[in-house]
């Protein structure tokens, strides 16, 4: 194993949690600030991935196509927020899994009759399609270091976002106490609709950009909600900070655990037995690590209520 | 239970015991397996909404459950072990002990962290079994053939029936015993106020536990009728969608309902099956319908027929079944309780 490869599924890993805190971040304003478990989170990030590629199909520009897919799934967002989402907040969780269950099918079978039922390609930019050299002995895909800095900028502003800005401080309230932000003369409804149509695009985001990497197609949402899901988790619900390192987190352990784990079984058991335990603990690793947090931190590592 | 409600359990009864003699006469064959399939459903709605419903946990990993009695069926079954009498209570034991070992851990959490951990367990059991190639890994497992039993063989479609039929009515009746015991009634106190139920001295974190490793357990019979039913077995019984349409049979049906679990199966089943011949997009119409329930029936269809049912409904007071939680001013339920 050398020091090279080690160097490359550390940067695969980090460019995986950067696009899981994209999708994590909105995921747990929504669910820290407005008290919604939403399902549907991941048929927002669908929805990205297909408008970009349509996008990109009409225009041969997959910057226009990154820029549409957010601002398109935002509006889509808020119009989902004052149609439904808005009704459900005031009932329990029970009644939301249902409701955004509701949405994942409906959003399911759009996305079907529009673009039909097999995967669309969504191609990456010429530009970025090639390798780069990182160090002497260690080349790199360009585009996913265009992830990777893109998911830090974005990042890093929406830190500033929170931390800095006046809309931040009452998203921050929200999430702390929503009732006492109400009582402090938050208006809260807009609150909601603002952040839930932020939540859409940063999840469009993350679909376009990792669209490329991966298959664009129907039910694509459903698996990485879960994955999302066990991010805010690990962090806390409704803590920035925690989607950050618990996104941070689940896409190293994903990655090392798939990259490292069967070589590493190889070292101590024999071969047969080495390779077929060895892809099933990468497999579910990130849930033993979830489960492992809860059982000794049952809020997550980084609560946002005290 | 009042005679009202009686009768018509009686009445549906009969009518499921009729069925599979009535059904040749209208050319309806093909029905029998499609209402035998609700039947193990009901049975795994039932069992879910032991815990949800009754116990007020939100499991969201039931799926697990039900696969893996439905792979002790099938692994049984690859090893030579095809007898029924064997294989059942083995699928059984096999997903409690599960549930028993995942609600240990799961207990320690609250709220939605409890929705999550569940599912989290439902993943790794769902991964193990996708790596496990010599068992069909991701494709899955063909079984040979049904398990035997004496004296009957599952190969004749009506015999399965009332095989399935039976089972269901014997655990219906110990899910209505149980619920109506003192371990039911304390179960439904937790889920009203631990707090309260921990400070008069129950043991809540035992009855819990209890609950979902029984609940665990009926599921892995259900898994092990699904296995006999589809002959064959995959990781896709353990998706997390699966555990969540279950979820949603129980919502539908109406939670902490009696019979809710089996409404729901019923509803869901025959909706997906209509909207199947109907269109090729059929989530949708699935989906809008699920929305109208949402807001037009928030106790679910149990809860909008009780009144045509009457009687009594111990799990269905207004304030404390989760669903109807969020309106307490809600006073048209409990009119309808003490009906004759």
């Amino acid at each position: 194993m050398t020091y090279t490869l080690i160097v490359e599924q550390l940067l695969n890993g980090l460019q995986f949690g950067l696009m899981l805190f994209l999708i994590a971040a909105g995921l747990t304003l929504v669910f820290g600030i407005m008290d919604i478990m939403n399902l549907a989170h991941g048929s927002l990030y669908m929805a990205g991935a297909y408008v970009a590629a349509e996008t990109m199909q009409r225009t041969g520009s997959f910057a226009a196509a990154v820029l549409v897919a957010a601002l398109a799934t935002g509006a889509v967002g808020a119009l989902l927020e004052l149609v439904l989402i808005r009704r459900l907040a005031v009932r329990d969780h029970l009644a939301q899994v249902l409701g955004t269950f509701a949405v994942i099918l409906i959003a399911n079978d759009l996305v079907k009759m529009i673009w039909g039922p097999a995967p669309v390609m969504l191609n990456l930019p010429a530009a970025l399609s090639g390798p780069v050299r990182l160090l002497p002995d260690l080349m790199y895909p360009a585009y996913r270091l265009l992830i990777i800095a893109l998911g830090l900028a974005v990042a890093a502003g929406l830190y500033l976002f929170v931390t800095r800005t006046r809309a931040g401080v009452l998203v921050r309230a929200g999430a702390s106490n929503r009732q006492m932000a109400t009582l402090m003369g938050v208006r809260v409804p807009l609150l909601f609709l603002g952040v839930f149509s932020l939540g859409a695009a940063l999840a469009a985001l993350a679909g376009a950009l990792l669209g490329p990497v991966t298959a664009v197609q129907v039910g694509m949402g459903e698996e990485i909600l879960i994955l999302v899901l066990v991010c805010i988790v690990i962090g806390g619900i409704g803590s920035i900070r925690g989607a950050f390192a618990g996104a941070l987190l689940v896409g190293m352990v994903d990655t090392a655990g798939r990259a490292f784990l069967p070589a590493l079984l190889r070292g101590f058991f024999p071969p047969d037995v080495a390779s077929s335990v060895g892809p099933t603990l990468a497999a579910i690793s990130i849930y033993v690590l979830m489960a492992g947090i809860l059982v000794f931190r049952p809020s997550g590592l980084f609560p946002a209520r005290g | 239970m009042d005679r009202r409600s009686l009768y018509w359990t009686l009445l549906l009864l009969l009518a499921l015991v009729a069925f599979p003699l009535v059904a040749p006469l209208f050319e309806l064959d093909f029905y029998v397996s499609f209402v035998r399939r609700i039947l193990i459903y009901a049975l795994a709605a039932t069992s879910l909404n032991l815990v949800l419903g009754y116990g007020g946990m939100v499991a969201l990993g039931h799926a697990a459950f039900i696969g893996a009695g439905a792979y002790a069926v099938g692994m049984l079954g690859m090893g030579g072990v095809t007898s029924g009498l064997v294989a059942w209570p083995l699928a059984m034991l096999l997903a409690g002990a599960l549930a028993l070992v995942t609600g240990a851990i799961s207990l320690r959490t609250r709220g939605v962290y409890f929705i999550m951990i569940t599912l989290a367990f439902a993943q790794m059991v769902y991964y193990v079994f996708i790596s496990l190639r010599q068992y069909g890994g991701e494709d899955g497992l063909n079984l040979a053939g049904y398990s035997m039993l004496p004296g009957l063989d599952l190969a004749d479609d009506r015999s399965f029936y009332y095989l399935v039929l039976a089972l269901f009515v014997l655990f219906s009746w110990l899910f209505n015993r149980l619920v109506a015991s003192r371990f039911g009634t304390a179960l439904q106190g937790i889920r009203e106020n631990a707090g309260r139920m921990e400070a008069l001295g129950y043991p809540v974190y035992r009855i819990k536990l209890v609950a979902f490793t029984l609940s665990g357990a009926a599921a892995g019979l259900a898994g092990a009728l699904l296995a006999n039913h589809n002959l064959f077995v995959s990781p896709s019984l353990m998706h997390w969608t699966q555990s969540a349409n279950l979820l949603i049979m129980v919502l539908v049906g109406g939670i902490g309902l009696r019979y809710g679990g089996v409404a729901g199966a019923a509803v869901m089943l025959t909706l997906e099956e209509i909207l199947r011949l109907w269109t090729e997009y059929w989530h949708l119409p699935l989906g809008l319908l699920l929305l109208a329930v949402v807001f037009g029936a928030p106790r679910g269809l149990a809860g909008l027929l009780g009144p045509l049912f009457g009687g009594r409904r111990e799990g269905a007071e207004p304030p404390g079944a989760p669903m109807a939680a969020a309106h307490p001013a809600d006073p048209a339920p409990s009119s309808t309780r003490n009906a004759p």
